[in-house]
């Protein structure tokens, strides 16, 4: 049971959602942005996170748009993880959304929630970063598109007031070549160690990490790095490794050194199947 | 804008097809309306944090956690819970099958199973797979788990047997 009380909302515009939030935030009751709501409702049960109103997002049509427009791909939101899967139109986010929590959670977390929680994994992040997408914000300012890149750059930099309506992307990437591999310690249900999604793209390979740092996030040295057919996969792996940005996890599902342990022998996995095809 | 009282609010919920007027907290989950406030005490609480599934429901015809749902999203919707099947084929297949030891996470498993049925009566192992790895049973007793699901199961769109048995 949730420990203390907090209002509801259901707007049903951007325009009417952002108004709202400046009017209870000039209340004091510190408002939050719902959308799938479970890692709201954990933390609010653990009283790790405290607020006064929930504004829900689910309703606002844009929040929920799914397909192409012209040569893009519109994803809301407010889309379940599963209506995604099912839906299908990004291969890659669909494997890679796939191994975030469980299929029954997935159907209440949305690709907003998984991007936007304060969970460092956040795996649906990756397909973006390695599909230079763009990101549809609103806020006080209006709607705004800016680059995934600046967005969730070494964690989520939102403004006060602003949330994530949509993530445009163009069509081309969902066809691209592409790996997603997640690593557990314990079993095939257990918390996620390492999640690697890669894709090629003009004969160069594009690589995404969750669960090595504190966020998720795409290395342009890395990259070259790895890239760099003509050194020894051993040898690029190296020298990416080194690349790395800290601080590295340290946690209870995996030391930094275990972490990297796994890390070069998913690497090898992945660049072994990405250069084989 | 639809907006609610801060302390508590009058909600209309559509449960195993009954509509039932509950006065809660714009905070209380789903699971806590169930089994406080109609007395529906089949869905069970356990890890209260998403892991277990034991509290398992069907809202419109997916499965969800009632510990992730606040009771006020689930407004418009159908939701069934374990008190809303009878003789479902699935229930049939866990007393066959001796799918349960304690109980205590059998209603999750079988509404969460029911829901799969229902959208992929011909799933193949994987699938199967896929769902159950939702919901935890701490007897261990998933092989039997298991079994009644695809009992339930018609033939198969791909492989109905997992590899290797």
């Amino acid at each position: 049971m949730i420990p203390y009380d907090f209002e509801y909302y259901r707007p049903a515009s951007i325009a009417e959602t952002v108004r709202l939030f400046w009017v209870l935030d000039h209340q004091g009751k510190s408002p939050v942005y719902y959308s799938g709501g479970t890692e709201i409702i954990t933390l609010a049960r653990l009283h790790l996170i405290k607020t006064g109103a929930v504004i829900d997002i689910k309703h606002i049509p844009e929040c929920r748009a799914l397909g192409f427009e012209q040569n893009r791909l519109v994803l809301g939101a407010a889309l379940s993880l599963t209506k995604l899967e099912e839906a299908n139109p990004f291969p890659l986010l669909s494997k890679t959304s796939s191994g975030v929590a469980d299929r029954t959670a997935r159907n209440k977390i949305t690709l907003g929630g998984n991007l936007c929680g304060q969970i460092f994994y956040r795996e649906a992040a990756l397909p973006f970063l390695l599909a230079d997408s763009q990101a549809v914000i609103a806020g006080r300012d209006g709607i705004q598109r800016r680059s995934v890149h600046d967005v969730f750059n070494g964690g989520l930099r939102l403004g006060k007031g602003e949330f994530l309506v949509q993530l445009l992307t163009e069509r081309s990437y969902s066809g691209l070549p592409y790996v997603s591999v997640k690593k557990r310690k314990q079993w095939e249900t257990g918390y996620p160690l390492i999640t690697v999604s890669a894709l090629r793209k003009e004969e160069r390979l594009r690589v995404a990490f969750s669960g090595l740092c504190p966020f998720p996030f795409r290395s342009a040295e890395l990259e070259e790095d790895l890239n760099r057919r003509h050194v020894p996969l051993e040898t690029r792996i190296d020298q990416a490794v080194r690349r790395l940005p800290a601080p590295l996890l340290n946690d209870i599902e995996g030391s930094s050194e275990y972490r990297i342990f796994v890390l070069r022998n998913l690497l090898a996995e992945v660049m072994e199947e990405m250069e084989g095809r | 804008m639809r907006q609610t009282p801060h302390a508590r609010m009058g909600l209309h919920l559509n449960i195993n097809g009954e509509e039932k007027t509950v006065t809660v907290r714009p905070a209380d989950t789903l699971l806590d309306v169930l089994r406080e406030h109609l007395g529906l005490t089949g869905s069970k609480p356990g890890c209260l944090n998403g892991d277990c599934g034991a509290c398992t429901v069907i809202v419109g015809d997916l499965p969800m956690k009632s510990c992730l749902m606040l009771a006020v999203e689930a407004a418009d919707h159908k939701i069934i819970t374990i008190e809303g099947l009878k003789n479902t084929p699935i229930q049939k297949a866990f007393i066959e099958k001796f799918a349960f030891q304690c109980g205590y996470c059998t209603p999750g498993f079988i509404m969460n199973a029911h829901a799969l049925i229902s959208r992929h009566p011909q799933a193949g192992y994987e699938t199967v797979k896929e769902w159950l790895a939702s919901n935890i049973c701490r007897c261990t007793g998933y092989r039997e788990i298991e079994e009644a699901v695809m009992s339930c199961l018609r033939k198969p769109e791909m492989e109905r047997t997992p590899k290797g048995s």
